[in-house]
């Protein structure tokens, strides 16, 4: 009480100054510890833009490179596949692609730059896991004879076409992930950058 | 107290004052040449071509990537284009093909990483840019070595003279002093590319680019110093001040 | 204070003792007013182990304790902690702070040790805080021996070694002990890894709590002060000593401009001083740790050397026993014996302002052995060193051994009733 009846101005006015001052100090104090929880230059390194060459990949098939520590496929999509993908359009959850979970570039029913070619993350929008593909259509492919070719998540069974649209009423909301990716020339790709950033 | 006792503790006394005389005598000396450390972007740059060219064949600095060398002024495409080596990335750490295991079996001993060599061989006599700077200056023939080289300061040294296509070649004529240590008085004897004092300063460069491998937040660390300080400095006026006022009332 | 904030508090203190702790340990903890200097060292103390736990926090999250080479032929534990100096944002700042930490701590705890030694604190009825103190500084000293193990440098490798191997000359159990220290035969990842778990959590643990009861004990029987005279002799009519002011805001005041010069010099030292001279990075500590060779000298770290010497310096074998047992001892003992400072000393006085000449010159002698030890202990040793170190050893010993002696018949001044302040 003392201390307080006494409290006279100047005491106040330092009072404040040093206890802002040393609020700055601890608040300075503590960038390095907060910077340190942020990626290394290792993991910057890490997750560098890669290239990926597509001249040895056959219509249909898929390959996968490693960017950023995910698997990111590329498809080669034969005509028909690209055309199971007009029938699938009114059983998607989002067809247009409204969510933003591809570049501009991306935006567009068969979510590529080229038609033919699809650059997805393959990472299901649900929990992380990563779907398997289920090409074959028909009851071939164990999904019943409606099925057009597409993914299969062994998680928790969300299914995606050959675009990575999520079909509706699955546990996953939203389709595959589109990378940030280039044309280098006609069979070489960059994934992680393009010509925006 | 009896008169022996007295001259005993007297004895004691004098040897405890001259302690630290008596601890300073003995040890060898090392003499070297001091290095003019430069942290200037152009004899970085001089020194980072000369290392990748000369050093980085047979050393590696694998605790530094390509792309911390825009900490001396370089932009990522320059380093690409003049400083790599096709199918690298400038993300990627400065590694050598050669395994340790390999290296040993050819060189008898394992080329040292070279990321912190200056930081390592500094000591008594000199800082670390100081003992490198005089070591590649310091390079002889002698027949008598596997590799026909030995070095003044690094006897029977295991690395052959890489930059001997600068320096030229040095003979050595050996002596012995009056305590038994050697010493070494050399003399060019072919002249290399360099002049004498172009080639100092071409390892005044090269050593300046180590010392800088050290440590690269070397420069950011004290600028950033500067400013700690002179903010404690106004923390301290102002603490100070609070801590006099609360204390007029004690008495 | 608004009724709301009165009501929480209320709240609070009906169910944890929030407001008779703060009364307890700092408003309305009465502290001598004469403080000088000397003082600030114990709030100090604290300070450092603060800032060693946060940074050693943030390490631990990006060190890696593995002995094992990597493909460049480097030990991972090595190349772990130069990917902290150069890769991780912000990451030569905690390294630098928590090595710098680790001398900082022993200079600090040096400077409050000695401050015991000059003022008497350690007498009655203070001896259990004594007690206490010596035993957080043997922690400390584990602590620092463990840690400096960690960068997995040549300095650490063979440091370790030779302090390892000194638990080989305990007669019967030695070697037994020293391969259970180790795990292995030789340094290698198993010790490690072992003492890295000590480090960062065994250690430290012991410490916080080691320091708990140092201030627990501190608080119950009261600060001792430069006059060496007992505050609580001399109270008003409640019960308040007339020498004694609240702890805060008085101390917290005062001390706060002692943690910003101490960080005006720890921040110096840290931003434009990291290695300082090779004593508190040593230049060998900067080359990967290689078992097949040893470094031409090897010298433990600053703040161990003075000890160092005491071991070097016993050159004799005794009782049958080689001297290398002895050394051990010796070394040993000179830690040790700080803990019975409080039955040693017999003087009426406790502060050095009214201690007679011998007990001056018998601690200005002290000062000056311990340093020359220090500095022997950084040195390879000649026949004059070792000689040297001897004397010393033994002025150290005498200093605390002769003390029920030479401070009885001491020529004390009167200390006065009150404490002196001006």
């Amino acid at each position: 009480m003392s201390v307080n009846q006494k409290m006279d101005s100047s005491r106040r006015t330092l009072l404040v100054a040093t206890s802002a001052a040393g609020g700055v100090a601890a608040v300075a104090a503590a960038v390095p510890f907060v910077a340190s929880l942020t990626p290394s230059e290792r993991a910057k390194a890490a997750g560098a833009p890669v290239e990926a060459d597509i001249s040895q990949l056959a219509p249909g098939q898929m390959m996968t490179v490693e960017w950023r520590g995910k698997p990111v496929w590329i498809i080669r999509r034969t005509p028909e596949m690209l055309a199971s993908l007009e029938a699938t359009d009114t059983l998607v959850a989002d067809p247009e692609s409204a969510k933003p979970m591809q570049p501009q570039y991306a935006q567009n029913k068969h979510r590529s730059i080229k038609p033919e070619y699809l650059v997805a993350i393959g990472i299901c929008t649900h929990l992380g896991c990563s779907p398997t593909d289920k090409f074959r259509s028909g009851t071939e492919s164990g999904l019943g004879a409606e099925w057009k070719g597409g993914f299969l998540c062994p998680c928790h069974g969300s299914l995606f076409d050959l675009s990575g649209r999520v079909f509706r009423s699955m546990p996953a909301p939203d389709n595959l992930e589109i990378p940030p990716h280039k044309y280098l020339a006609d069979t070489m790709i960059l994934i992680g950058e393009d010509d925006k950033a | 107290m009896t008169i022996s006792m007295i001259k005993t503790l007297k004895r004691f006394v004098a040897i405890a004052l001259f302690a630290p005389a008596l601890a300073l005598a003995a040890g060898a000396q090392l003499h070297l040449d001091r290095a003019t450390v430069s942290s200037d972007p152009a004899a970085l740059q001089n020194g980072a071509k000369l290392f990748i060219n000369y050093c980085l064949n047979c050393h590696s600095a694998s605790f530094v990537r390509y792309n911390t060398l825009t900490g001396i002024g370089l932009t990522e495409d320059q380093i690409r284009d003049n400083l790599m080596f096709t199918g690298e990335r400038v993300g990627d750490l400065m590694k050598i093909a050669m395994r340790p295991a390999e290296s040993k079996a050819w060189f008898g001993a394992t080329p040292p990483e070279l990321a912190l060599i200056a930081r390592q061989r500094a000591s008594e006599f000199g800082s670390g840019a100081d003992w490198l700077y005089t070591y590649l200056r310091k390079f002889y023939r002698d027949p008598n070595r596997p590799t026909g080289w030995n070095n003044a300061i690094f006897e029977n040294v295991g690395m052959p003279h890489a930059l001997w296509e600068l320096q030229g070649q040095q003979v050595a004529t050996v002596t012995e002093n009056a305590d038994g240590t050697k010493h070494v008085e050399l003399k060019l004897d072919k002249p290399g590319k360099l002049s004498v004092e172009d080639y100092d300063k071409a390892v005044n460069d090269l050593v300046s680019f180590l010392v800088w491998m050290g440590e690269p937040v070397a420069d950011k660390r004290k600028s950033i110093g500067i400013f700690v300080l002179i903010f404690l400095a106004g923390l301290f006026v102002l603490s100070y001040a609070l801590k006099k006022n609360y204390w007029k009332d004690i008495h | 204070m608004t009724t709301k904030s009165q009501a929480l508090l209320n709240w609070v203190d009906a169910r944890f003792p929030l407001t008779s702790n703060w009364k307890a340990h700092l408003s309305e903890y009465y502290a001598p007013k004469n403080f000088n200097f000397w003082y600030f060292f114990g709030s100090l103390a604290l300070m450092v182990l603060v800032i060693q736990i946060v940074t050693g926090i943030f390490l631990t999250m990006h060190y890696k304790p593995d002995g094992t080479l990597n493909a460049s032929g480097i030990p991972i534990a090595f190349a772990s902690v130069e990917y902290i100096m150069r890769e991780v944002p912000g990451g030569w700042l905690i390294r630098y702070m928590h090595s710098t930490g680790a001398s900082a701590f022993f200079i600090v705890v040096y400077l409050h040790m000695f401050r015991g030694f000059l003022y008497g604190s350690y007498r009655k009825p203070r001896e259990l805080i004594w007690v206490f103190g010596t035993l957080i500084f043997l922690c400390l000293m584990a602590e620092a021996f463990m840690g400096y193990l960690l960068p997995w440098g040549q300095m650490s490798y063979w440091g370790a070694q030779v302090i390892i191997n000194l638990f080989s000359a305990i007669p019967v159990i030695g070697p037994d002990l020293s391969l259970v220290i180790r795990g292995d035969f030789v340094i290698s990842d198993a010790t490690l890894n072992r003492f890295f778990a000590l480090h960062v959590i065994a250690v430290p643990l012991v410490l916080i709590g080691l320091v708990a009861a140092h201030i627990i004990a501190l608080h119950e029987v009261g600060s001792n002060n430069p006059d060496g005279v007992e505050i609580k002799k001399k109270k008003d009519a409640n019960g308040i000593p007339l020498d004694g002011i609240p702890f805060h805001p008085y101390y917290t005041v005062k001390d706060i401009v002692g943690v910003v010069v101490f960080l005006m010099f720890f921040t110096g030292v840290v931003f434009f001083w990291p290695e300082g001279g090779g004593y508190f990075l040593e230049y060998n500590n900067f080359i990967p740790a290689d078992p097949l060779k040893t470094p031409p000298h090897i010298a433990p770290v600053w703040y161990f050397t003075p000890y160092y010497s005491v071991l070097r310096a016993v050159t004799y074998p005794l009782f049958g026993l080689d001297a290398k047992f002895w050394g051990v001892i010796a070394m040993g003992a000179s830690v040790v014996v700080i803990a019975f400072l409080p039955w040693l000393d017999r003087s009426p006085a406790k502060s050095i302002r009214y201690r007679g000449p011998i007990f001056k010159s018998a601690l200005a002698i002290f000062i000056v052995a311990f340093f020359i030890l220090g500095y022997l202990g950084v040195l390879a040793p000649t026949p004059g060193r070792t000689l040297t170190a001897q004397i010393c050893s033994v002025l150290y010993f005498g200093f605390f051994l002769l003390m029920p002696w030479y401070s009885k018949i001491d020529k004390c001044k009167p200390e006065p009733e009150r404490v002196t302040f001006k």
